[in-house]
């Protein structure tokens, strides 16, 4: 029996998906193209935009395909950086890398200040911070960008009040994890980071919605297809398959499984850490184990079929300690004896069960192996 | 049987590995970064810990179709193999990387954290054979003795060598490379590493003196009269020759060596090539593969560098426990560097070893 708990990585495709993708796929036509081929692709894609849309209460024209989450963080932060002629960059101390390596990247290129954001021992973010930070330099702010839950943690961020305290400056929003999952809107924000692998959508597909009359430079320059502000052959198949699956994700029953694999360890397993809080996502469960590594704790579970991740990983494949624990206080030790499974629409009681039912066994190997 | 196959990336571990699962075991492969900040590619020939490596065993193992983990053994490889060669350098003596990294990561830390998680062993692409005998395993020389890795592994004690398996030691590496090819692993014509994997440049020299520092010093004859100036004695090596910038020819115009290395004066002194010449050898850490021999003293051979061969001699345990060897060897041998290790070998097998301490 083989059971996958990485669905924060990605999820398996949805037939909704599937069928809409290969619908699509037997299509010729360019959306771009001014015959009736392409007008009929281009309606898919249209049509495919207004869901997308409608789904996080944007305007269609406020979609902006790109190939990932990662695209439209680039192209967010970049962007916004580009087009505001102030030097400070505000970024959570948990973002994902996406977001920080590209708000570094700007600090070392092209002079800009970045600012972290700290977060409490629950992972949420520190908005007295915030908002002494904005009191004391808002006018040097170019942007704010706060995730809208944490992929490794599932800790929810109070995005409406950054948005209040925010003001004026724009505040981008990457809610890859969030999409589909939880309620979601575009409303308040400058630019927002989604994408369709995380809930079973196509990998190769996402989007940045990004404000009506916002137009920041592009990353990609050529046929102008998306705004004059991403350039690209748009690919309607992708497109409707990401449309596909919006709706219908069974939170609930992943929340229950969430909910009966944290208890399970808490009933179960000694000295045990849960990472994750109340207020989080339906499938994110973290936990730290003491006297452990998660690079071992993950090979015993996947040599028992079970699937999980611990989160962060060098170029080569040598684990890290997470960035994300350890802006929550915990120590390097804590950080590296940590492990993410995160629950899907698939995942059944009995694969929790049996998750629970072998951990043990694994901790002790895995104390043993340190 | 189930185990832990160290892949490095290169042909040999890969065909080890396919070996160990023809031979029915459930194997696992690992490849160990050894590095905290590894490099994209590989300079030349050389190297461990470049993610290009970790992607060639990745592969080899997707060929193989067995399951593929990277194991960070970053933190331990530095503090038992690089600080052990800084350290030793520093003290005057020239250590051998590999043989440490045998002793205290692949037998050690590798060997023990496979056990722990239910494992029952470790295989290597090492070139040695191992043999089941009445009085245990013993370890022997590869049939290639080209490539034959016994020395290196001659640290390793009985309960190391239990759980260790080279499935190579049988083999021509020239038939190994055909092997690969015929097993459709893409590492085949993969250049063999050589040097040292945490010096990439394989400016050994140069890289002490980066950490170690390049305090000038002396170089002296053996009347202490100065010929010269050095920029850091642990560069230097007993028996070396060439490097010593030295302008002052000899009377009769014949060569100087490099005799001594004393690292609290800072000073390398040289003098004549007969001088090298040594017969006597004082190990410590003797570390025996099977049965302590006594001690009286027995006939065998000894060997005292990696690609050295084994001259005549006899041997024998000393101190209390028989925690010292003693070689008296039949001819006299030139350079013999402390730090390196001193293998006894009784024809092809190893009876054990010791870190030379002393030569006379």
């Amino acid at each position: 029996m083989s059971i996958y708990l990485d669905h924060a990585a990605t999820s398996p495709l949805r037939q909704e998906a599937l069928t809409a993708l290969i619908n699509q796929l037997k299509e010729v036509g360019n959306p771009s193209s001014l015959h009736t081929f392409g007008r009929d692709t281009r309606k898919a894609l249209e049509e495919a935009r207004e869901k997308i849309a409608k789904f996080v209460s944007a305007a269609p024209s406020e979609i902006i395909f790109t190939s990932s989450g990662t695209e439209s963080n680039n192209l967010a932060i970049k962007g916004l950086f580009w087009k505001s002629n102030r030097k400070v960059i505000v970024v959570s101390a948990i973002e994902h890398h996406a977001v920080l390596d590209p708000a570094k990247w700007l600090a070392e290129k092209e002079g800009a200040e970045v600012i972290e954001i700290p977060v409490s021992n629950q992972g949420v973010i520190d908005l007295d911070f915030l908002n002494n930070l904005i009191s004391k330099r808002g006018t040097e702010i170019a942007l704010i960008t706060v995730m809208h839950s944490n992929n490794e943690t599932g800790a929810m961020q109070p995005i409406s009040e950054v948005i209040k305290i925010a003001g004026e400056i724009p505040v981008h929003c990457d809610a890859v994890q969030s999409l589909g999952k939880v309620p979601l809107e575009f409303s308040g924000l400058t630019a927002m980071s989604i994408n369709a692998h995380k809930l079973g959508g196509p990998i190769g597909i996402g989007a940045l919605v990004l404000k009506r009359g916002m137009d920041i430079p592009a990353l990609l320059h050529g046929g102008g297809q998306e705004r004059e502000i991403r350039s690209g052959t748009l690919n309607a198949p992708l497109a409707a398959a990401f449309a596909a699956v919006l709706e219908n994700y069974p939170s609930s029953k992943i929340n229950d499984l969430k909910n009966r694999l944290i208890s399970g360890i808490d009933a179960g397993i000694k000295d045990c850490i849960i990472n994750t809080n109340s207020n989080s996502l339906p499938g994110i469960v973290n936990v730290t184990i003491p006297g452990t590594t998660g690079e071992t704790l993950l090979l015993l579970l996947d040599l028992e079929g079970i699937a999980c991740s611990t989160g962060a990983a060098c170029s080569a494949g040598v684990h890290r300690p997470s960035h994300v624990l350890m802006a929550m206080g915990r120590s390097e030790e804590i950080a590296l004896s940590s492990i993410r499974f995160s629950i899907g629409p698939n995942n059944s009681e009995t694969e929790i069960d049996k998750l629970l039912e072998v951990l043990p066994t694994v901790i002790e190997k895995a104390r043993l192996a340190k | 049987m189930k185990l832990i196959a160290a892949m490095s990336g290169g042909v040999d571990s890969a065909v080890a590995a396919a070996r160990a699962v023809e031979a029915g075991h459930q194997v696992v492969g690992v490849h160990l970064a050894l590095s905290s900040n590894p490099q994209k590619y590989r300079s030349g020939a050389r190297g461990c810990c470049t993610i290009e490596d970790s992607h060639d065993a990745r592969r080899a193992a997707d060929v193989i179709g067995i399951p593929f983990y990277i194991w960070d053994m970053a933190e331990e490889f530095h503090q038992e193999v690089v600080e052990n060669f800084l350290s030793e350098y520093s003290a005057g003596r020239t250590p051998n990387p590999c043989l440490r990294c045998n002793e205290k990561i692949k037998f050690a830390a590798v060997l023990e954290r496979a056990k722990a998680m239910g494992f029952d062993g470790v295989v290597t692409g090492h070139y040695a054979i191992l043999k089941e005998t009445p009085n245990g395993k013993t370890l022997n020389r590869a049939v290639d003795i080209s490539k034959d890795q016994s020395y290196v592994l001659a640290v390793l004690n009985e309960e190391q060598l239990q759980g260790a398996h080279f499935p190579l030691g049988d083999t021509p590496k020239s038939e190994i490379r055909k092997e690969a090819e015929r097993r459709g692993l893409a590492v085949a014509n993969k250049p063999d590493s050589h040097d040292i994997c945490f010096v990439p440049s394989g400016d050994n020299a140069g890289w002490l003196r980066e950490r170690l520092g390049s305090e000038t010093g002396p170089i002296v004859d053996q009347a202490g009269n100065k010929l010269g100036e050095h920029h850091g004695a642990y560069t230097y090596t007993i028996g070396q020759r060439k490097g010593l910038g030295l302008t002052t020819p000899t009377s009769d115009g014949s060569p100087r060596f490099v005799l001594k290395i004393e690292p609290v004066s800072n000073t390398v002194v040289v003098g004549p090539k007969e001088e090298l010449a040594i017969s006597k050898i004082i190990g410590a850490k003797a570390i025996w593969c099977g049965a302590k021999p006594s001690q009286n003293w027995q006939t065998g051979f000894v060997q005292v560098r990696a690609h050295g061969s084994a001259l005549p001699a006899k041997y024998r345990a000393i101190g209390s426990h028989g925690e010292g060897l003693e070689v008296e060897l039949n001819e006299p041998l030139l350079g013999v560097a402390n730090g390196q290790a001193a293998v006894i070998y009784d024809g092809d097998r190893v009876v054990g070893s010791a870190t030379i301490s002393e030569t006379a």
